[in-house]
Protein backbone atom coordinates (compact mmCIF):
# COMPACT_ATOMS: atom_id res chain seq x y z
CA UNK A 1 0.00 0.00 0.00
CA UNK A 2 2.61 2.53 -1.09
CA UNK A 3 2.23 6.28 -1.65
CA UNK A 4 0.04 9.00 -0.24
CA UNK A 5 -3.69 8.46 -0.79
CA UNK A 6 -5.55 11.77 -1.03
CA UNK A 7 -8.89 10.01 -1.08
CA UNK A 8 -8.15 8.27 2.21
CA UNK A 9 -6.82 11.51 3.67
CA UNK A 10 -10.07 13.39 2.96
CA UNK A 11 -12.14 10.49 4.19
CA UNK A 12 -10.29 10.55 7.52
CA UNK A 13 -10.50 14.32 7.66
CA UNK A 14 -14.29 14.12 7.99
CA UNK A 15 -14.40 10.79 9.79
CA UNK A 16 -16.90 10.92 12.67
CA UNK A 17 -14.77 8.33 14.44
CA UNK A 18 -11.75 10.65 14.60
CA UNK A 19 -13.91 13.72 15.23
CA UNK A 20 -15.35 11.98 18.26
CA UNK A 21 -11.82 11.35 19.45
CA UNK A 22 -11.04 15.05 19.02
CA UNK A 23 -14.16 15.94 20.99
CA UNK A 24 -13.00 13.63 23.77
CA UNK A 25 -9.67 15.44 23.78
CA UNK A 26 -11.48 18.77 24.14
CA UNK A 27 -13.84 17.88 26.95
CA UNK A 28 -11.16 15.91 28.75
CA UNK A 29 -8.88 18.96 28.65
CA UNK A 30 -11.66 21.31 29.76
CA UNK A 31 -12.72 19.14 32.70
CA UNK A 32 -9.12 18.53 33.75
CA UNK A 33 -8.42 22.26 33.58
CA UNK A 34 -11.41 22.98 35.81
CA UNK A 35 -10.44 20.40 38.42
CA UNK A 36 -6.80 21.41 38.06
CA UNK A 37 -7.66 25.04 38.76
CA UNK A 38 -9.61 24.13 41.89
CA UNK A 39 -6.83 21.84 43.10
CA UNK A 40 -4.21 24.40 42.15
CA UNK A 41 -6.00 27.20 44.00
CA UNK A 42 -6.38 25.00 47.07
CA UNK A 43 -2.72 23.97 46.97
CA UNK A 44 -1.59 27.57 46.41
CA UNK A 45 -3.61 28.86 49.36
CA UNK A 46 -2.38 26.00 51.55
CA UNK A 47 1.16 26.67 50.47
CA UNK A 48 0.90 30.34 51.48
CA UNK A 49 -0.92 29.63 54.73
CA UNK A 50 0.82 30.22 58.03
CA UNK A 51 -0.21 26.74 59.13
CA UNK A 52 2.84 24.46 58.85
CA UNK A 53 0.77 21.28 58.45
CA UNK A 54 -1.18 22.70 55.50
CA UNK A 55 2.08 23.92 53.98
CA UNK A 56 3.62 20.49 54.27
CA UNK A 57 0.64 18.74 52.70
CA UNK A 58 0.72 21.13 49.75
CA UNK A 59 4.48 20.79 49.48
CA UNK A 60 4.28 17.00 49.49
CA UNK A 61 1.60 17.03 46.80
CA UNK A 62 3.67 19.28 44.55
CA UNK A 63 6.79 17.23 45.18
CA UNK A 64 5.16 13.95 44.18
CA UNK A 65 3.25 15.29 41.19
CA UNK A 66 6.08 17.30 39.71
CA UNK A 67 8.73 14.76 40.62
CA UNK A 68 7.29 11.78 38.75
CA UNK A 69 6.27 11.35 35.11
CA UNK A 70 2.59 11.68 34.26
CA UNK A 71 2.85 8.38 32.40
CA UNK A 72 3.92 6.60 35.60
CA UNK A 73 1.15 8.30 37.58
CA UNK A 74 -1.49 7.20 35.08
CA UNK A 75 -0.28 3.62 35.01
CA UNK A 76 -0.19 3.44 38.80
CA UNK A 77 -3.74 4.80 39.03
CA UNK A 78 -5.26 2.65 36.30
CA UNK A 79 -3.22 -0.53 36.41
CA UNK A 80 -1.65 -0.50 39.85
CA UNK A 81 -4.42 0.61 42.22
CA UNK A 82 -6.76 -2.33 41.47
CA UNK A 83 -4.14 -4.47 43.21
CA UNK A 84 -5.16 -2.80 46.50
CA UNK A 85 -8.83 -2.87 45.67
CA UNK A 86 -9.23 0.63 44.19
CA UNK A 87 -10.74 0.12 40.77
CA UNK A 88 -11.23 3.16 38.58
CA UNK A 89 -12.42 2.95 35.02
CA UNK A 90 -10.51 4.50 32.14
CA UNK A 91 -12.25 7.86 32.20
CA UNK A 92 -12.01 8.17 35.98
CA UNK A 93 -8.32 7.27 35.91
CA UNK A 94 -7.57 9.72 33.12
CA UNK A 95 -9.45 12.54 34.88
CA UNK A 96 -7.85 11.83 38.24
CA UNK A 97 -4.30 11.46 36.93
CA UNK A 98 -4.39 14.48 34.65
CA UNK A 99 -6.16 16.70 37.20
CA UNK A 100 -3.76 15.86 40.03
CA UNK A 101 -0.83 16.50 37.73
CA UNK A 102 -2.23 19.70 36.23
CA UNK A 103 -3.24 21.04 39.65
CA UNK A 104 0.34 20.82 40.87
CA UNK A 105 1.65 22.94 37.99
CA UNK A 106 -1.25 25.38 38.13
CA UNK A 107 -0.78 25.91 41.85
CA UNK A 108 2.61 27.48 41.25
CA UNK A 109 1.15 29.75 38.57
CA UNK A 110 -1.70 30.78 40.86
CA UNK A 111 0.67 31.34 43.75
CA UNK A 112 2.83 33.62 41.63
CA UNK A 113 -0.30 35.49 40.58
CA UNK A 114 -1.44 36.02 44.15
CA UNK A 115 2.04 37.13 45.19
CA UNK A 116 2.00 39.70 42.39
CA UNK A 117 -0.86 41.57 44.06
CA UNK A 118 0.59 44.37 46.24
CA UNK A 119 0.33 43.98 50.02
CA UNK A 120 -1.59 47.23 50.20
CA UNK A 121 -4.51 45.58 48.39
CA UNK A 122 -4.76 42.97 51.15
CA UNK A 123 -4.56 45.70 53.80
CA UNK A 124 -7.28 47.77 52.15
CA UNK A 125 -9.59 44.78 51.74
CA UNK A 126 -9.03 43.68 55.35
CA UNK A 127 -9.58 47.20 56.61
CA UNK A 128 -13.00 47.13 54.92
CA UNK A 129 -13.85 44.09 57.02
CA UNK A 130 -13.50 41.47 54.29
CA UNK A 131 -12.74 37.94 55.44
CA UNK A 132 -10.15 35.86 53.61
CA UNK A 133 -12.44 34.21 51.09
CA UNK A 134 -14.18 37.48 50.17
CA UNK A 135 -10.85 39.23 49.90
CA UNK A 136 -9.57 36.51 47.57
CA UNK A 137 -12.70 36.37 45.43
CA UNK A 138 -13.43 40.08 45.10
CA UNK A 139 -10.05 41.77 45.34
CA UNK A 140 -7.04 39.50 44.94
CA UNK A 141 -7.90 36.83 42.35
CA UNK A 142 -9.38 39.25 39.78
CA UNK A 143 -6.11 41.17 39.94
CA UNK A 144 -3.98 38.03 40.01
CA UNK A 145 -5.85 36.85 36.89
CA UNK A 146 -3.95 39.33 34.76
CA UNK A 147 -0.70 37.63 35.76
CA UNK A 148 -2.16 34.12 35.83
CA UNK A 149 -3.97 34.00 32.47
CA UNK A 150 -0.99 34.00 30.06
CA UNK A 151 0.86 31.05 31.65
CA UNK A 152 -2.49 29.39 32.33
CA UNK A 153 -3.34 29.56 28.64
CA UNK A 154 0.06 28.13 27.89
CA UNK A 155 -0.70 25.24 30.22
CA UNK A 156 -4.03 24.59 28.56
CA UNK A 157 -2.29 24.55 25.22
CA UNK A 158 0.08 21.93 26.61
CA UNK A 159 -2.77 20.03 28.21
CA UNK A 160 -4.65 19.63 24.90
CA UNK A 161 -1.61 17.73 23.63
CA UNK A 162 -0.72 15.99 26.90
CA UNK A 163 -4.12 14.26 27.00
CA UNK A 164 -2.73 12.03 24.23
CA UNK A 165 -0.72 10.26 26.93
CA UNK A 166 -3.94 8.79 28.28
CA UNK A 167 -4.02 6.63 25.15
CA UNK A 168 -1.72 4.26 27.03
CA UNK A 169 -4.53 3.45 29.45
CA UNK A 170 -6.82 3.13 26.41
CA UNK A 171 -8.67 6.42 26.88
CA UNK A 172 -10.27 6.89 23.47
CA UNK A 173 -9.17 10.42 22.75
CA UNK A 174 -7.86 11.59 19.39
CA UNK A 175 -4.53 9.75 19.36
CA UNK A 176 -6.01 6.47 20.56
CA UNK A 177 -8.78 6.66 17.98
CA UNK A 178 -6.13 7.22 15.33
CA UNK A 179 -4.17 4.19 16.53
CA UNK A 180 -7.32 2.07 16.51
CA UNK A 181 -8.16 3.15 12.99
CA UNK A 182 -4.66 2.24 11.85
CA UNK A 183 -5.11 -1.29 13.15
CA UNK A 184 -7.93 -1.65 10.62
CA UNK A 185 -6.72 0.45 7.67
CA UNK A 186 -2.90 0.59 8.03
CA UNK A 187 -2.90 4.17 6.60
CA UNK A 188 -0.46 5.48 9.20
CA UNK A 189 0.62 8.67 7.44
CA UNK A 190 -2.84 9.83 6.38
CA UNK A 191 -4.47 9.07 9.72
CA UNK A 192 -1.78 10.68 11.86
CA UNK A 193 -1.59 13.67 9.54
CA UNK A 194 -5.29 14.18 10.07
CA UNK A 195 -4.84 13.76 13.83
CA UNK A 196 -2.01 16.29 13.80
CA UNK A 197 -4.20 18.72 11.82
CA UNK A 198 -6.97 18.34 14.39
CA UNK A 199 -4.54 19.17 17.19
CA UNK A 200 -3.37 22.21 15.22
CA UNK A 201 -6.93 23.44 14.77
CA UNK A 202 -7.72 22.99 18.47
CA UNK A 203 -4.55 24.77 19.54
CA UNK A 204 -5.13 27.62 17.11
CA UNK A 205 -8.72 28.07 18.25
CA UNK A 206 -7.54 28.11 21.85
CA UNK A 207 -5.01 30.80 20.97
CA UNK A 208 -7.88 33.05 19.86
CA UNK A 209 -9.81 32.39 23.08
CA UNK A 210 -6.72 33.05 25.15
CA UNK A 211 -6.09 36.45 23.56
CA UNK A 212 -9.71 37.39 24.32
CA UNK A 213 -9.30 36.32 27.94
CA UNK A 214 -6.11 38.30 28.31
CA UNK A 215 -7.76 41.38 26.86
CA UNK A 216 -10.71 40.93 29.21
CA UNK A 217 -8.70 40.62 32.39
CA UNK A 218 -6.30 43.35 31.40
CA UNK A 219 -9.01 45.86 30.53
CA UNK A 220 -9.41 47.89 33.70
CA UNK A 221 -5.70 48.35 34.07
CA UNK A 222 -4.96 49.43 30.54
CA UNK A 223 -4.29 53.06 31.50
CA UNK A 224 -1.53 51.75 33.68
CA UNK A 225 1.32 54.22 33.72
CA UNK A 226 0.06 56.12 36.75
CA UNK A 227 -1.25 53.07 38.57
CA UNK A 228 1.94 51.09 38.27
CA UNK A 229 3.96 53.93 39.63
CA UNK A 230 1.85 54.44 42.74
CA UNK A 231 1.24 50.77 43.40
CA UNK A 232 4.89 49.95 42.99
CA UNK A 233 5.81 52.54 45.56
CA UNK A 234 3.09 51.14 47.79
CA UNK A 235 4.58 47.68 47.75
CA UNK A 236 8.03 48.86 48.61
CA UNK A 237 6.69 50.91 51.43
CA UNK A 238 4.54 48.31 53.05
CA UNK A 239 7.32 45.79 52.72
CA UNK A 240 9.61 47.81 54.91
CA UNK A 241 7.62 47.07 58.04
CA UNK A 242 6.25 50.61 57.88
CA UNK A 243 9.05 52.39 59.48
CA UNK A 244 7.77 55.72 58.33
CA UNK A 245 10.92 56.44 56.46
CA UNK A 246 9.49 58.99 54.07
CA UNK A 247 8.20 61.13 56.86
CA UNK A 248 10.71 63.84 57.32
CA UNK A 249 10.73 64.92 53.72
CA UNK A 250 7.13 65.89 53.70
CA UNK A 251 6.45 68.68 56.06
CA UNK A 252 4.16 71.59 56.28
CA UNK A 253 4.62 74.54 54.08
CA UNK B 1 -19.94 45.23 67.86
CA UNK B 2 -22.10 48.20 68.61
CA UNK B 3 -22.73 50.34 65.57
CA UNK B 4 -21.93 54.00 65.18
CA UNK B 5 -25.41 54.79 66.42
CA UNK B 6 -24.63 53.70 69.98
CA UNK B 7 -23.20 57.04 70.95
CA UNK B 8 -22.63 56.95 74.66
CA UNK B 9 -20.31 59.40 76.26
CA UNK B 10 -17.98 58.01 78.84
CA UNK B 11 -17.19 54.74 77.08
CA UNK B 12 -14.04 55.54 75.09
CA UNK B 13 -14.09 54.27 71.53
CA UNK B 14 -10.43 53.29 71.61
CA UNK B 15 -8.38 52.28 74.63
CA UNK B 16 -4.75 51.40 74.12
CA UNK B 17 -2.94 49.99 77.13
CA UNK B 18 0.75 49.26 77.45
CA UNK B 19 1.08 47.97 73.88
CA UNK B 20 4.32 46.41 72.74
CA UNK B 21 5.09 45.41 69.19
CA UNK B 22 8.16 43.78 67.70
CA UNK B 23 9.16 43.28 64.08
CA UNK B 24 11.63 40.47 64.59
CA UNK B 25 14.18 41.88 67.00
CA UNK B 26 13.06 45.45 66.33
CA UNK B 27 11.04 46.80 69.25
CA UNK B 28 8.75 49.33 67.52
CA UNK B 29 6.14 49.99 70.19
CA UNK B 30 7.40 50.13 73.77
CA UNK B 31 4.43 50.31 76.06
CA UNK B 32 2.09 52.71 74.32
CA UNK B 33 -1.11 53.84 75.97
CA UNK B 34 -3.84 56.23 74.91
CA UNK B 35 -7.56 56.75 75.02
CA UNK B 36 -9.81 58.22 72.36
CA UNK B 37 -13.32 59.46 73.05
CA UNK B 38 -16.10 59.51 70.50
CA UNK B 39 -15.99 62.58 68.31
CA UNK B 40 -12.37 63.32 69.08
CA UNK B 41 -9.79 64.10 66.42
CA UNK B 42 -6.34 62.90 67.42
CA UNK B 43 -3.26 63.79 65.40
CA UNK B 44 -0.25 61.52 65.82
CA UNK B 45 3.09 63.04 64.96
CA UNK B 46 6.68 62.03 65.38
CA UNK B 47 9.87 61.32 63.46
CA UNK B 48 10.49 58.41 61.09
CA UNK B 49 10.34 55.03 62.76
CA UNK B 50 8.66 56.35 65.86
CA UNK B 51 5.90 53.76 65.50
CA UNK B 52 2.94 55.99 64.58
CA UNK B 53 1.83 53.99 61.58
CA UNK B 54 2.39 50.73 63.38
CA UNK B 55 0.21 51.90 66.26
CA UNK B 56 -2.51 52.81 63.77
CA UNK B 57 -2.28 49.39 62.14
CA UNK B 58 -2.48 47.70 65.53
CA UNK B 59 -5.71 49.52 66.33
CA UNK B 60 -7.57 47.71 63.53
CA UNK B 61 -5.46 44.60 64.00
CA UNK B 62 -3.68 44.74 60.64
CA UNK B 63 -0.70 44.11 62.90
CA UNK B 64 -0.80 41.83 65.91
CA UNK B 65 0.36 43.22 69.20
CA UNK B 66 2.86 41.31 71.29
CA UNK B 67 1.84 42.66 74.66
CA UNK B 68 -0.79 44.91 76.17
CA UNK B 69 -4.37 45.57 75.16
CA UNK B 70 -6.34 47.49 72.58
CA UNK B 71 -10.06 47.87 73.10
CA UNK B 72 -12.58 49.09 70.59
CA UNK B 73 -15.92 50.10 72.09
CA UNK B 74 -14.85 48.21 75.19
CA UNK B 75 -14.11 44.96 73.34
CA UNK B 76 -10.55 43.68 72.97
CA UNK B 77 -9.54 44.16 69.33
CA UNK B 78 -8.53 40.93 67.62
CA UNK B 79 -8.48 38.95 70.84
CA UNK B 80 -10.74 37.48 73.41
CA UNK B 81 -9.98 36.73 77.02
CA UNK B 82 -9.75 33.05 77.88
CA UNK B 83 -8.76 32.25 81.46
CA UNK B 84 -7.13 35.64 81.78
CA UNK B 85 -4.96 35.19 78.70
CA UNK B 86 -5.60 36.82 75.36
CA UNK B 87 -6.42 34.37 72.57
CA UNK B 88 -6.41 35.64 69.02
CA UNK B 89 -9.83 35.71 67.41
CA UNK B 90 -10.61 33.80 64.27
CA UNK B 91 -10.00 35.71 61.11
CA UNK B 92 -13.73 36.03 60.37
CA UNK B 93 -14.38 37.56 63.80
CA UNK B 94 -11.57 40.07 63.38
CA UNK B 95 -13.04 40.98 59.99
CA UNK B 96 -16.33 41.69 61.70
CA UNK B 97 -14.67 43.96 64.24
CA UNK B 98 -12.91 45.90 61.49
CA UNK B 99 -16.21 46.90 59.91
CA UNK B 100 -16.45 49.64 62.50
CA UNK B 101 -13.05 51.11 61.67
CA UNK B 102 -12.31 52.85 58.39
CA UNK B 103 -8.74 53.20 57.21
CA UNK B 104 -7.09 55.48 54.67
CA UNK B 105 -3.59 54.62 53.49
CA UNK B 106 -0.62 56.64 52.38
CA UNK B 107 -0.60 54.87 49.01
CA UNK B 108 -4.42 55.00 48.67
CA UNK B 109 -4.58 51.25 47.89
CA UNK B 110 -7.62 51.64 45.70
CA UNK B 111 -8.62 48.44 43.91
CA UNK B 112 -7.25 49.04 40.40
CA UNK B 113 -9.59 46.57 38.70
CA UNK B 114 -12.71 48.34 39.99
CA UNK B 115 -14.17 51.72 39.06
CA UNK B 116 -14.39 54.49 41.65
CA UNK B 117 -18.01 53.60 42.29
CA UNK B 118 -17.21 49.89 42.59
CA UNK B 119 -14.37 50.67 44.98
CA UNK B 120 -16.83 52.49 47.22
CA UNK B 121 -19.52 49.83 47.02
CA UNK B 122 -17.14 46.87 47.49
CA UNK B 123 -17.46 46.89 51.28
CA UNK B 124 -21.21 47.55 51.51
CA UNK B 125 -21.96 44.90 48.84
CA UNK B 126 -19.59 42.12 49.85
CA UNK B 127 -19.27 42.70 53.59
CA UNK B 128 -22.53 44.34 54.68
CA UNK B 129 -24.56 42.58 51.94
CA UNK B 130 -26.43 45.75 51.09
CA UNK B 131 -28.67 45.84 48.05
CA UNK B 132 -26.90 47.09 44.96
CA UNK B 133 -29.11 50.14 44.44
CA UNK B 134 -28.76 51.17 48.10
CA UNK B 135 -24.99 50.78 48.02
CA UNK B 136 -24.73 52.75 44.78
CA UNK B 137 -27.03 55.54 45.93
CA UNK B 138 -24.95 55.92 49.07
CA UNK B 139 -21.73 55.75 47.03
CA UNK B 140 -22.90 58.58 44.76
CA UNK B 141 -23.66 60.71 47.81
CA UNK B 142 -20.16 60.02 49.08
CA UNK B 143 -18.67 60.93 45.68
CA UNK B 144 -20.56 64.20 45.95
CA UNK B 145 -19.24 64.72 49.46
CA UNK B 146 -15.61 64.26 48.39
CA UNK B 147 -16.18 66.51 45.39
CA UNK B 148 -15.93 63.88 42.65
CA UNK B 149 -19.50 63.33 41.46
CA UNK B 150 -18.36 62.84 37.85
CA UNK B 151 -15.75 60.19 38.51
CA UNK B 152 -18.02 57.24 39.34
CA UNK B 153 -16.95 55.25 36.29
CA UNK B 154 -13.29 56.18 36.28
CA UNK B 155 -10.70 53.55 37.14
CA UNK B 156 -8.08 54.48 39.74
CA UNK B 157 -5.41 54.52 37.04
CA UNK B 158 -7.26 57.36 35.36
CA UNK B 159 -7.36 59.54 38.48
CA UNK B 160 -4.80 61.88 40.03
CA UNK B 161 -3.33 61.04 43.42
CA UNK B 162 -5.54 63.55 45.19
CA UNK B 163 -8.63 62.19 43.48
CA UNK B 164 -7.65 58.62 44.34
CA UNK B 165 -7.20 59.50 47.98
CA UNK B 166 -10.59 61.19 48.12
CA UNK B 167 -12.16 58.06 46.60
CA UNK B 168 -10.30 56.02 49.21
CA UNK B 169 -11.84 58.17 51.96
CA UNK B 170 -15.28 57.66 50.42
CA UNK B 171 -14.62 53.91 50.25
CA UNK B 172 -13.85 53.81 53.96
CA UNK B 173 -16.86 56.00 54.85
CA UNK B 174 -19.22 53.75 52.88
CA UNK B 175 -18.97 51.22 55.71
CA UNK B 176 -20.31 53.90 58.09
CA UNK B 177 -17.44 53.39 60.50
CA UNK B 178 -17.46 54.72 64.04
CA UNK B 179 -13.76 55.54 63.76
CA UNK B 180 -11.50 56.60 60.90
CA UNK B 181 -7.77 55.94 60.80
CA UNK B 182 -5.63 58.02 58.44
CA UNK B 183 -2.10 56.76 57.82
CA UNK B 184 -0.21 59.70 56.31
CA UNK B 185 -2.98 60.38 53.84
CA UNK B 186 -1.20 63.22 52.06
CA UNK B 187 2.44 62.08 52.18
CA UNK B 188 2.37 60.49 48.72
CA UNK B 189 0.66 63.46 47.08
CA UNK B 190 2.02 66.26 44.97
CA UNK B 191 1.81 69.52 46.92
CA UNK B 192 -1.04 71.00 44.89
CA UNK B 193 -3.25 68.02 45.71
CA UNK B 194 -2.75 68.01 49.46
CA UNK B 195 -5.34 70.69 50.16
CA UNK B 196 -8.19 68.91 48.39
CA UNK B 197 -7.67 65.85 50.60
CA UNK B 198 -7.23 67.87 53.80
CA UNK B 199 -10.43 69.78 53.01
CA UNK B 200 -12.39 66.52 52.95
CA UNK B 201 -10.80 65.48 56.23
CA UNK B 202 -11.63 68.83 57.80
CA UNK B 203 -15.21 68.50 56.67
CA UNK B 204 -15.34 65.05 58.26
CA UNK B 205 -13.98 66.32 61.55
CA UNK B 206 -16.56 69.09 61.57
CA UNK B 207 -19.27 66.47 61.12
CA UNK B 208 -18.10 64.89 64.36
CA UNK B 209 -16.27 61.85 62.97
CA UNK B 210 -13.85 60.24 65.39
CA UNK B 211 -10.46 60.32 63.70
CA UNK B 212 -6.90 59.26 64.42
CA UNK B 213 -4.60 60.88 61.90
CA UNK B 214 -0.91 60.28 61.33
CA UNK B 215 0.29 63.32 59.45
CA UNK B 216 2.90 66.03 59.15
CA UNK B 217 0.36 68.62 58.06
CA UNK B 218 0.60 70.90 61.07
CA UNK B 219 -1.94 73.24 59.50
CA UNK B 220 -4.47 70.43 59.63
CA UNK B 221 -3.44 69.55 63.17
CA UNK B 222 -3.99 73.13 64.35
CA UNK B 223 -7.31 73.41 62.57
CA UNK B 224 -8.86 70.06 63.38
CA UNK B 225 -7.11 68.26 66.20
CA UNK B 226 -8.53 68.09 69.69
CA UNK B 227 -5.36 66.49 70.92
CA UNK B 228 -1.91 65.96 69.54
CA UNK B 229 0.19 62.98 70.47
CA UNK B 230 3.91 63.07 69.89
CA UNK B 231 5.66 59.73 69.51
CA UNK B 232 9.35 59.01 69.48
CA UNK B 233 11.20 55.69 69.44
CA UNK B 234 8.10 53.64 70.09
CA UNK B 235 6.86 55.69 73.04
CA UNK B 236 4.35 58.45 73.51
CA UNK B 237 6.51 61.39 74.63
CA UNK B 238 3.87 64.04 74.94
CA UNK B 239 0.16 64.43 74.64
CA UNK B 240 -1.63 67.75 74.77
CA UNK B 241 -4.50 69.84 73.49
CA UNK B 242 -3.60 71.24 70.07
CA UNK B 243 -3.05 74.88 71.09
CA UNK B 244 -0.97 74.01 74.14
CA UNK B 245 1.08 71.50 72.18
CA UNK B 246 2.40 74.09 69.74
CA UNK B 247 2.77 77.01 72.13
CA UNK B 248 4.05 75.27 75.22
CA UNK B 249 5.54 71.86 74.48
CA UNK B 250 6.68 70.23 77.70
CA UNK B 251 9.25 67.76 76.52
CA UNK B 252 12.68 68.54 75.15
CA UNK B 253 12.27 65.99 72.30
CA UNK B 254 9.00 67.63 71.30
CA UNK B 255 10.65 71.05 71.16
CA UNK B 256 13.45 69.67 69.00
CA UNK B 257 10.99 67.96 66.66
CA UNK B 258 8.75 70.99 66.37
CA UNK B 259 11.81 73.13 65.78
CA UNK B 260 12.72 70.94 62.83
CA UNK B 261 9.31 70.83 61.22
CA UNK B 262 7.90 74.25 61.98
CA UNK B 263 10.49 76.25 60.04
Amino acid sequence: MPGWDWGAFFRYLVSPYLLEGAWTTIWLSAVVMTFGLLLGLLAAVMNMSKNRALQSIAGFYLWIMRGTPLLVQLIIIYTGLPQVGIKLNVVQSALLGLSLNEGAYLSEIIRAGILSVPRGQFDAARALGMDYSTLMRVIVLPQAARVIIPPLGNNFNGLLKTTSITSVISMEELLRRGQMLIQVDFRVLEIFTVAALYYLVMITAWGVVQRRLEAHFGRSVTPTAERKRTNGAGTANVGSARLDRREMEHDLR
Amino acid sequence: MSGPSGTTSGQPIVEVENVHKYFGSLHVLKGVGMTVQRGEVIVLIGPSGSGKSTLLRCINHLEKIDEGRIRLNGHPMGYREAAGRPVELREREVAKQRQDVGMVFQQFNLFPHLTALENITAGPLHVLRQKKEDAERNARQLLEMVGLPNKADAYPGQLSGGQQQRIAIARALAMRPALMLFDEPTSALDPEMITEVLDVMLKLSEQGMTMIVVTHEMGFAKAAADRIIFMDEGRIMEEAAADRFFTAPQHERTRQFLGKILH
